[in-house]
């Protein structure tokens, strides 16, 4: 993709500055009803995840305790990895982002919540709550495009390390919670000269270290010395729990803004921003996944990421509900909805990382495997 | 022998390494985190209670009997306990009178409390709460209690829900100890919480009680207490009620000379100057709010997102106490400023203060 403002066919060109506030009234009305209607439902359904993560990883460590016996270590891993995956997308994330602040309970609020994550709590809600989502696809402001080591776009500059970023991209894909925590920590800024040294960086670099301790002593320590004689197994058990849940959270994630059909935008172009164009921008720069109820609960309803730009605050669980709204929006302002199931979905966004490894060909055309994810009509 | 000191710290740190273990197997949570699954009322954990009754009292009162969590050190009669209760999915605190004999056999602990026009919590508790529900706790609070000399007369004025705190002395036997006078405030016989007990307790000889029932024959004038107890100046008293009866009765006191004789519990705030206002920095949040000069600091920190610790929300229980780094805050009952500079430590109430001016608040 270019950025929207290179385009030789500006996907917005036919809207005029009064729709684009309308189009941002109409949002807020669509958020205003979520929050009058937010409460009880709600907090019982966290309270009911929660519960559920728990009672799930729990007995799933237990299993494990006996993982020298193949059915214990099959069942322990799958338990163990879906628990994970749980905690980061559906808990985390969500709380996180504030989201069930409103129940006010000190127990699940995004100031106390600390994630099964190496990255610390508050470095992640930092770069993703406060960058990501405020910059969300302007090349150059938005580090999610490409988190730095990747090219995702073309008017990003190529350069010769871009030609490995397949395999910087699988090597991320499989310890993808440590290339956040490096990420959150912008090691790639900080560790240059005259950088490394300040002190609020080592600090940061610090609790990162503390946290990485902390998992790695649970996970690859504490729980394979409990189960004695299945210490080897055990280990086994969590990283591929760990390795599942990593491999599964970055293909979601990679679906939220790196299919075709996502929008990316100049740096010059947010200068000034009204609540509508802010509110266009995510429209246009994030992509959804189609799947069963149980698929958007494994992505934490990311795979409603364009919901969840709009409104990264309202309870996960509403996407779903506001999504036909939305998107009667989208079709009424002749703007592309962008979705697609999960394999298609990674299919595109790998395709883009491979095909932008290279340089720009003078006329840059999608790749066979990337065909237009346009969806006009509900589906 | 100093045997027992060494041996209980050691008792301690080979507690404290047991936990420190068990917080690695569990981390990033607590081991609480999985107790609260299965054993929310144990020792050690957060104070909470379960609800195990609810009795209604009048149509707009109900008792809540509850039993409460392991920790409950216990209560004397007339104070209060802050209630944590979720409602529509929202934690809300609020301060009840203990109505309960304490100290009862099976440990558990009664709230009265009166559902008040609007009120989303009181409402939620007399109406709605079914036995089963899981409620959070703080110990028992309060200075609305009985020396431990038992005074030898003893007049109690309420009015309302004000009667809840003198039930609990009541419960717990003072009618045997000492003469007691008892006025009572409700719009009809039929509003009248514990009614028919205090009418019993009267019919016993246990005490002298005199209804007013303010739909037919008005609010009791503080003048009136000469005729209907001639002696209230030289009893001691304690009054509980809406705030102009206090007024009127603290005023009343202090003229005869007797302020020292009386007791009083206050259940709403005063509002009489508000604040100018000003903007509202949470320092260790982050979070930065315009709050005017009406609006407590408590409401707007909450209305912005910040995890605000609450109590009553009226000025007396302090449980949302915060330390101001710097900055002006007015105090809406009194109207009086405070101010502070960093390094002052100066705590305020951030249920009854407004902003007056730009403040920086540590959390």
């Amino acid at each position: 993709m270019t950025v929207i403002q290179k385009k030789a066919v500006n996907p917005v060109a036919h809207l005029s500055a009064e729709d684009i506030e309308i189009i941002g009234k109409e949002l807020d009305a669509i958020r205003d009803r979520v929050i009058a209607d937010r409460g009880e439902r709600d907090a019982t359904y966290i309270r009911k995840v929660i519960k559920t993560q728990r009672t799930l990883e729990i007995s799933s460590r237990a299993v494990l305790l006996f993982s020298l016996f193949p059915p214990a270590w099959f069942v322990g891993t799958a338990g163990l990895a879906v628990a994970k995956i749980l905690e980061n997308m559906e808990i985390g994330h969500n709380i996180l982002h504030g989201q069930y602040d409103f129940m006010r309970d000190p127990k699940i609020h995004s100031t106390t919540w600390e994630w099964d994550h190496v990255s610390p709590a508050d470095q992640w809600k930092h770069s993703h709550n406060q960058l990501h989502h405020t910059y969300t696809n302007v090349v150059g402001k938005d580090n999610d495009l490409g988190y730095g080591i990747m090219r995702v776009d073309e008017d990003q500059k190529w350069h010769p390390m871009h030609l490995g970023q397949p395999l910087w991209n699988l090597l991320n894909a499989c310890f993808f919670e440590y290339g956040i925590a490096a990420y959150d920590l912008e090691l790639g800024r900080n560790l240059q000269k005259g950088r490394r040294k300040a002190p609020e960086f080592r600090a940061r670099a610090r609790a990162v270290g503390r946290k990485i301790r902390r998992q790695v002593l649970k996970d690859y320590i504490v729980h394979p010395l409990l189960s004695g004689p299945s210490f080897l197994s055990t280990l086994a058990a969590t990283f591929t729990a760990n390795l599942i849940r990593n491999l599964w959270s970055h293909s979601v994630i990679m679906c939220g803004h790196f299919p075709n059909g996502v929008e990316t935008f100049e740096k010059t172009s947010i200068e000034g921003e009204t609540r509508g164009e802010w509110y266009l921008r995510q429209m246009l720069g994030s992509a959804n996944i189609s799947g069963s109820k149980l698929m958007h609960i494994m992505t934490g309803n990311l795979s409603f990421q364009i919901e969840h730009h709009l409104f990264p605050d309202l309870p996960s669980s509403r996407y779903q509900e506001i999504a036909p709204q939305v998107r009667a929006l989208f079709d009424r302002y002749g703007l592309k909805y962008t979705t697609g199931p999960l394999p298609k979905q990674v299919a595109s966004a790998w395709w883009k990382v491979i095909r932008l490894s290279l340089p720009n060909r003078h006329t840059a055309q999608p790749g066979p495997a990337a065909p237009a994810l346009v969806a006009s009509q509900p589906a | 022998m100093t045997t027992t000191v060494p041996r209980r710290s050691q008792k301690a740190s080979f507690r404290d390494r047991l936990l420190r273990l068990a917080e690695t197997v569990t981390t990033p949570l607590l081991p609480e985190d999985y107790l609260d699954l299965v054993a929310p009322l144990r020792a050690g954990g957060a104070l909470r209670g379960r609800i195990v009754e609810v009795r209604p009292e009048t149509p707009d009162a109900a008792t809540l009997v509850i039993q409460p969590g392991r920790g409950w050190r216990g209560h004397t009669p007339g104070q209060y306990v802050r209630l944590g209760v979720d409602v529509d999915g929202v934690r809300q605190w609020r301060a009840y009178s203990l109505t309960s004999v304490a100290g009862a056999a099976d440990g558990r602990i009664a709230v009265t409390v009166k559902a008040i026009p609007d009120g989303k919590v009181s409402n939620h508790l007399v109406r709605r709460t079914r036995p089963g529900t899981i409620v959070q706790l703080d110990q028992a609070q309060g200075d609305f209690v009985l020396p431990e000399a038992t005074p030898a007369r003893v007049l109690f004025l309420t009015a309302g829900s004000g009667i809840t705190p003198v039930m609990g002395m009541l419960r717990t036997g003072l009618h045997t100890r000492a003469d007691v006078v008892l006025v009572h405030s409700a719009p009809a016989a039929g509003d009248v919480i514990f009614g028919l007990e205090l009418r019993a307790l009267a019919g016993q000889g246990g005490l002298r009680l005199v209804e007013r029932h303010t739909d037919t024959d008005g609010l009791l004038g503080v003048h009136e207490l000469d005729d209907l107890v001639p002696d209230h100046a030289e009893r001691e008293t304690w009054a509980c009620g809406p705030v102009g009866m206090l007024d009127a009765v603290e005023e009343h006191w202090t003229s005869r000379g007797v302020a020292e004789r009386l007791h009083t519990e206050r259940f709403r705030p005063t509002v009489i100057s508000p604040g100018e206002g000003g903007t509202l920095t949470f320092t260790r949040s982050g979070a930065t709010v315009e709050a005017d000069g009406a609006t407590p600091i408590l409401d707007a920190g909450e209305n912005a997102g910040v995890l605000m610790p609450s109590g009553c929300r009226m000025g007396i229980c302090y449980g949302c106490v915060l330390p101001l780094r710097q900055g002006a805050v007015r105090d809406l009952r009194t109207g009086d400023l405070t101010t502070a500079v960093p390094g002052d430590g100066v705590l305020i109430q951030t249920c009854v203060s407004a902003a007056a001016g730009t403040c920086d608040i540590e959390l």
